[in-house]
């Protein structure tokens, strides 16, 4: 884009907007960010070996990782779907339903790990029929991927509703009328049409997915070794006085983070790169 | 033969078509002409079954096709934007509507690449084959769109705005290009267009259509020299509208159609005078009135000069009833 001479600052301006820009940027994400790595390797790489290797670390990971696997795919699903409702049909209730999709950005995440605590706790709704089936949902691994799903389910379709409905329906309706149905129209023309917007969201949602404390601690209940994710492990350690333990899980949570970010950018590249062709 | 009986269509409030009948007999052009929101795209898009009607039905040679879908009519359908799959090559492009068929409908895939190969020559695009849409032309992505409907030998054409994003030359040379093309094939076809020009050149009949309703269906001869109502007689060419005498009729006449004469005629006072291609276009006003008159005056003619005053003469007009069809275009 060309600057055009009313909206170029002078360099003074400039330069103290770019100054204080970064040195917001230095004190609230680069420092904090040295920090957990620097307080994670203070005893040296092997006593962050040791943190990392815990039985209970161990299975804080594994189970951040089962969640992951469990909830990002559903809300692949769910994304694609809504989005594709969204966009491609008309309904009564639809702006309703785009209002809901976003209700989990707009809710405490406390607030929506209470919300399943009183349907599924032991004096919630549902909780007297489940515990006499003998179903444990509440400070069980259930309960998590359910909080986890509420809280992540934004993620993709937020990213695809606006794409779809930039691109609109024409390439679906060139298609059926060659002949295609239903699933041949998504797999050959939609999926290919929003797969670095999904890539994106999906980056996003698993992101959310592995780091979300709020929603997940009012759930799991903090048994060690079992319903503890990484984020309820880093505070229980913390709260311990087990600083190394606590940073060194702690800069796992910040690598995925650093990682998540690096990716956003290529996909970003490669997003606009695709898009740009699709211009001329 | 396509029929269309009685198509009735609403979106929510807003009515686009009433009552629409329209016969067309094979291998004929015909082009739907009409302004925005005169349900001229509404209808094409219920004849290929991309949109349904409220009421009425869309008959394929006696069938009754209302209830199918697009996919089940065998039409072919050109997007007035394309709507090319930007990550398939020009060749996985054309090759599409065959890759999609069921395996026991599905020709191999050496005749697929052979037929698609000879369509793209068909549309002049040999050799660009391996490029994506994004790497060509407007006039090319058209030319690739036409040959990705016509893969699937439809028994029908069917063409939204073809030329509607193409830059005036290329839309001329298409124009005649695509003409060729149906003569040759013989493909029965229907195109939408707001552009009147392209519709009389094009086509072997013109629908011209206006809030949802069919105004006039007439050879290009037909809908410009006898046209059947007043908005025909304003949206097809150029027209004067006169007050006749009388009160009650408006008289429509075409700048071609006045005359210069001597003495005897409606004298014209003179606003402005320029060349329009072949002919002098002379902008005037009837003498005490505020009624603008254009006239063509043949280029061989001495021009009048502005601010002069001139008497005119229609040697040609039409007369309606004013307020024939409830309102005045």
């Amino acid at each position: 884009m060309n600057r055009t001479r009313s909206t170029t600052e002078n360099r003074l301006t400039q330069a103290s907007l770019i100054a204080a820009a970064l040195a917001f940027l230095a004190f609230f994400l680069l420092l904090p960010l040295i920090a957990v790595f620097s307080e994670a390797l203070e005893q040296g790489f092997g006593a962050f070996a040791d943190a990392v290797n815990n039985p209970d670390a161990l299975a804080a990971i594994r189970l951040t990782l089962l969640i992951a696997m469990i909830s990002v795919p559903l809300n692949i699903v769910f994304g694609i779907a809504a989005s594709w409702a969204i966009t491609k049909f008309s309904f009564p209730g639809k702006s309703l339903l785009i209002t809901l999709i976003d209700l989990p950005f707009s809710v405490s995440p406390v607030v929506s790990g209470l919300i399943f605590v009183l349907l599924f706790g032991a004096h919630g709704l549902l909780g007297p029929w489940l515990a006499e089936h003998d179903v444990k949902i509440i400070f069980a691994v259930p309960g998590i991927v359910l909080a986890t799903v509420f809280i992540t389910f934004p993620f993709v379709a937020r990213e695809l509703i606006p794409l779809m409905m930039e691109q609109g329906k024409d390439d679906e309706e060139a298609a059926v009328s060659l002949g295609a149905n239903g699933w041949q129209t998504f797999w050959h023309v939609t999926l290919p049409n929003i797969r670095w917007g999904l890539l994106y969201g999906v980056l996003l949602c698993n992101a959310r997915a592995m780091g979300e404390f709020g929603a997940v601690s009012v759930v799991s209940g903090h048994i060690r070794g079992e319903t503890n994710t990484m984020p309820l492990h880093v505070e229980i350690l913390y709260n311990e006085y087990d600083f190394v333990g606590a940073f060194a899980v702690a800069s796992l949570l910040a690598l995925l983070a650093l990682v998540t970010l690096v990716a956003r950018s290529v996909l970003e590249w490669r997003f606009d790169l695709h898009h740009e062709g699709a211009r001329h | 033969m396509i029929r269309v009986q009685n198509i009735t269509k609403r979106f929510g409030n807003f009515p686009a078509l009433h009552g629409i009948d329209l016969d067309i007999q094979p291998g004929e052009f015909i082009a739907l002409l009409g302004p925005s929101g005169s349900g001229k795209t509404t209808l094409l898009r219920i004849i290929a079954g991309l949109e349904f009607q409220d009421a009425g039905q869309v008959l394929f040679n006696g069938e009754d096709v209302s209830e199918r879908s697009v996919g089940e009519r065998g039409v072919g359908f050109v997007f007035q934007h394309y709507a090319l799959f930007r990550h398939m090559t020009v060749v996985e492009n054309v090759a599409f509507g065959l890759n999609v068929r069921k395996r026991k409908d599905r020709p191999t895939k050496a005749e697929i690449k052979t037929s698609a190969e000879e369509l793209l020559r068909l549309v002049q695009l040999e050799g660009l084959g391996k490029r994506f849409p994004g790497q060509l032309s407007g006039g090319q992505r058209q030319r690739v769109a036409l040959a990705r409907a016509l893969a699937i030998e439809p028994k029908l054409l069917l063409l939204d705005e073809p030329f509607g994003a193409l830059d005036a030359k290329v839309r001329k040379d298409l124009r005649r290009w695509l003409r060729d093309l149906h003569k040759r094939m013989g493909l029965t076809s229907v195109f939408v267009t707001h552009d009147q020009e392209e519709a009389l050149e094009l086509a072997d009949r013109v629908v011209v259509m206006d809030h949802g309703r069919i105004e006039q269906v007439g050879t290009p001869e037909q809908i410009y020299m006898e046209p059947a109502t007043p908005f025909v007689s304003y949206f097809v060419g150029e027209t004067n509208r006169l007050p006749a005498s009388n009160g009650t009729e408006t008289l429509h006449i075409r700048p071609h159609d006045i005359e210069i004469v001597e003495t005897d005629g409606k004298p014209v006072l003179v606003d402005n005078v320029f060349r329009k291609g072949g002919v002098w276009r002379i902008e005037g006003t009837l003498a005490g009135s505020d009624q603008i008159i254009e006239i063509d005056l043949p280029a061989d003619r001495a021009a009048p000069e502005p601010g002069q005053s001139v008497h005119i003469r229609p040697a040609r007009s039409k007369i309606f009833t004013t307020n024939a069809n409830g309102v005045q275009p």
